[in-house]
């Protein structure tokens, strides 16, 4: 993924004008240096090379925009955009690793969304009496929306993998059917409101944890970071395995902390705005002091369903056998098949997985625009596609990290909330979200090819 | 043409004990072609049965029937004297049946402990996979087969000829399989290693596990076998004692389809010139 890689690595400088060829060489002996020092402490290369792109990204757009990127503000806000698609990227990883793919999640996210508004605008407080805004609504939303997505995807899941029609097709045809359902609905009207309590799983500032709540929370991922490292330094001891290196450890807890700590810190730092906090100051009867009440707004509720879905997902991908089996299903079917694995379950669950996750995308989605739209989601799978394949995620199958494509995630919305500061057009966005998209694959291609030679 | 079931084993084994495996009446056929037509084959506790034929005899896809990769279209299988069904991998492996396949069948980019345990994983008490234990004892899994295996964190993919069949090896015995089948389980390996896997082969015999041992290498065969079963275009020309042929009756076997009393002295010349 590392920009620069790519170019210098021409083998053996090649292609390369003379004068640039003792750079292209020293650049070359640095890199391998590098990486030879990143395989002694089994950190994943590809990785570190997506974080330097991401850190290139921003201090560029910084530039650009005259410090208007790396604001808390600007900071805050793309963590927030960045939920939803992040989510969803993370099933996606499962998808393609195990060579399939689904488009239809755009429209599982808009048909599950908009059926989630249904349920508690319509159904629950007039078709059944209920009346507006019961504090219950909000969990019976989610988990009826989350319900519907699983068994949309167990719905196409079978069709794929029992009844061996091409993933392609099928969700294909999902794309079209879950959209043209919403229509069925309610004849397409936009529905609002949306229940107060469900709202604030949209973010906003009065969805997200406050100042306290997010130390707490940076706290105490921090202590995960050093008790799972320690753990698993105790537990490969015990079978007398070869160990990372010490300094490997210590600089991994380093950077794990100090970027969690980071984090909550330009959440901290933006405050709610002047207006909101002073209607805020009214209704608490606090007069406020000169220069307006600073609230500061911390992680955002979204932000939050983010990372727990990235730890539960990590989690199943690595830790469990579904997980495994995925990956070897990937690397080859044959094998897995031969190995008594059940494939096909297997492959029908990975779409139950994506439904689950386009369903709490859904509700992020439906909660943050407080209302049920038709259109939500639209060619939300290719930003989701995009996003796992800039992270690493490889359509030969058997190779993707989940980390990674949330952090494809994160660098997707980085260049689009990046290029609406610096006022570029929505049509040059998207010539430049589609080149960087095959640039990076294809310069990932490249390097893979190169290193496995 | 197919060999009598029971005969001889009565012969090797006065006792006559139950066979481990009876293959009976076996059909596997692609399209209109009849890749394994009407094959019977039986095999005892401790015994080696060499499978030997030409390229598309049909060795592969009968074994393959045993290992659950492919049913059979007609036929019926035995263990222990009981009819079985086998209908995929999973049943297989439940009767003790494991395959070395001649294309290893790993999963290229998981690691050797993740490919050694691939379908049987060990899992802690929390039901997530244990991993260091899968890696202790693939480690320890190796020092047995190839105590230069090193490379236990790489995808296999990255791993040579000789290591990668060390890992479909340890895998299929690491689960104490009675019914082995072994589809040229020397063909990726250099001299010292080719030894090393005789030696475990022969081992494996003496702990009374049945082994299929399919190869081209004739020598092998005769090496290890106690019995040998000549395929020629989907049907057993022969099943014969290793003790009462010599290898160029097989050979005979194997490029004319015909018992050693059937050929005349001119296919015997073709064959020697």
């Amino acid at each position: 993924m590392t920009e620069a890689t790519g170019v210098v690595q021409n083998p053996s400088g090649r292609r390369l004008p003379g004068w640039l060829r003792p750079i292209a060489d020293a650049t070359s002996a640095l890199l391998d240096r590098a990486r030879g020092l990143l395989a002694t402490a089994e950190i994943d290369t590809r990785l570190v090379g997506m974080f330097a792109a991401l850190a290139i990204i921003w201090i560029l757009f910084n530039i650009v925009s005259d410090g208007l990127f790396l604001t808390p503000r600007n900071l805050w806000n793309l963590s927030v955009q960045t939920s939803s698609i992040g989510i969803m990227a993370t099933g996606m990883v499962l998808i393609i690793v195990s060579r399939n793919i689904d488009l239809s999640i755009g429209s599982i996210l808009g048909f599950t969304g908009y059926a989630m508004v249904m349920l508690q605008a319509i159904w629950l407080p007039t078709t059944l009496g209920l009346g507006l805004n019961q504090p219950w609504y909000w969990v019976v939303a989610l988990a009826f929306g989350i319900a519907l997505g699983a068994l949309i995807g167990a719905f196409q899941g079978v069709i794929i993998s029992y009844l061996k029609v091409p993933a392609f097709i099928v969700t294909l045809g999902g794309l079209l059917v879950w959209r043209g359902l919403i229509f069925e609905l309610q004849s397409g009207q936009t529905i609002a409101p949306v229940d107060p309590t469900f709202r604030l799983l949209g973010g906003g500032p009065t969805g997200s944890i406050g100042d306290t709540g997010s130390l707490i929370f940076g706290l105490i991922a921090c202590l995960g970071i050093v008790a799972t490292l320690i753990a698993g330094r105790r537990r490969r001891a015990k079978y007398g395995f070869p160990l990372r290196p010490i300094w490997a450890e210590i600089t991994i807890a380093v950077v794990g902390c100090a970027a969690v700590i980071g984090f909550v810190w330009v959440a901290n730092s933006y405050p709610w705005p002047s207006q909101l906090a002073t209607q805020y100051a009214q209704e608490h009867n606090i007069t406020e002091p000169p220069g307006g009440l600073q609230i500061a707004t911390g992680i955002a509720y979204p932000v939050f369903i983010l990372i727990g879905v990235t730890l539960v997902m990590t989690f199943v991908a690595t830790r469990l056998r579904f997980g495994r089996y995925v990956f070897a299903i990937g690397g080859n079917p044959d094998a897995a098949e031969l190995g008594g694995i059940n494939t096909r379950r297997i492959l029908m669950l990975t779409f139950v997985v994506m439904g689950i996750l386009a369903a709490i995308s859904a509700a992020i989605q439906t909660a943050r625009l407080n209302s049920g739209v038709t259109s939500l989601g639209v060619q939300n799978e290719l930003d989701v596609i995009a996003a796992a394949v800039i992270g690493g995620t490889s359509f030969a199958g058997g190779i993707g990290t989940i980390p990674g494509a949330v952090l494809g995630a994160v660098v997707m919305q980085s260049l689009r909330s990046g290029m609406v500061l610096i006022r570029v057009d929505s049509p040059v966005q998207d010539i430049v979200v589609g080149t960087v998209l095959v640039l990076a694959v294809g310069l990932d291609t490249f390097i893979r090819r190169r290193s496995s030679r | 043409m197919t060999a009598s079931p029971t005969a001889p084993a009565a012969d090797a084994t006065p006792a006559a004990p139950t066979p481990l495996v009876e293959m009976r009446g076996i059909r596997v056929s692609f399209g209109g072609v009849h890749a394994v037509d009407n094959v019977s084959i039986d095999l005892y506790p401790g015994e080696i049965v060499g499978l030997v034929g030409g390229n598309g005899a049909g060795k592969t896809s009968l074994t393959r029937v045993l290992s659950g990769a492919r049913p059979a279209d007609a036929g019926e299988i035995l263990i222990d004297g009981q009819p079985a069904t086998i209908a995929n991998p999973r049943d297989a492996k439940a009767y003790g049946i494991e395959t070395i396949y001649q294309t290893l069948a790993l999963a290229d980019n998981v690691d050797a402990a993740a490919n050694m345990f691939l379908g049987r994983e060990v899992t802690t008490r929390f039901g997530t996979l244990d991993d260091s234990a899968m890696e202790d004892a693939t480690r320890k899994m190796m020092k047995r087969l190839n105590p230069n295996f090193r490379n236990f964190k790489s995808p296999v993919v990255s791993l040579s000829g000789g290591q990668r069949q060390s890992v479909a090896i340890a895998r299929a015995i690491y689960f104490n399989a009675r019914i082995l089948i072994m589809d040229e389980p020397t063909a990726a390996l250099g001299p010292a290693e080719t030894n090393q896997v005789r030696n475990l082969v022969k081992q494996l015999k003496d702990e009374g596990i049945g082994i299929f041992l399919i190869s081209h290498d004739i020598h092998d065969v005769f090496d290890l076998s106690d019995r040998i079963s000549v395929m020629y275009h989907g049907r057993i020309v022969d099943t014969v004692e290793k003790n009462a042929v010599t290898t160029d009756e097989i050979l005979g076997m194997i490029i004319l389809g015909k018992k050693p009393g059937e050929v005349t002295s001119e296919e015997l010349a073709t064959l020697r010139a």
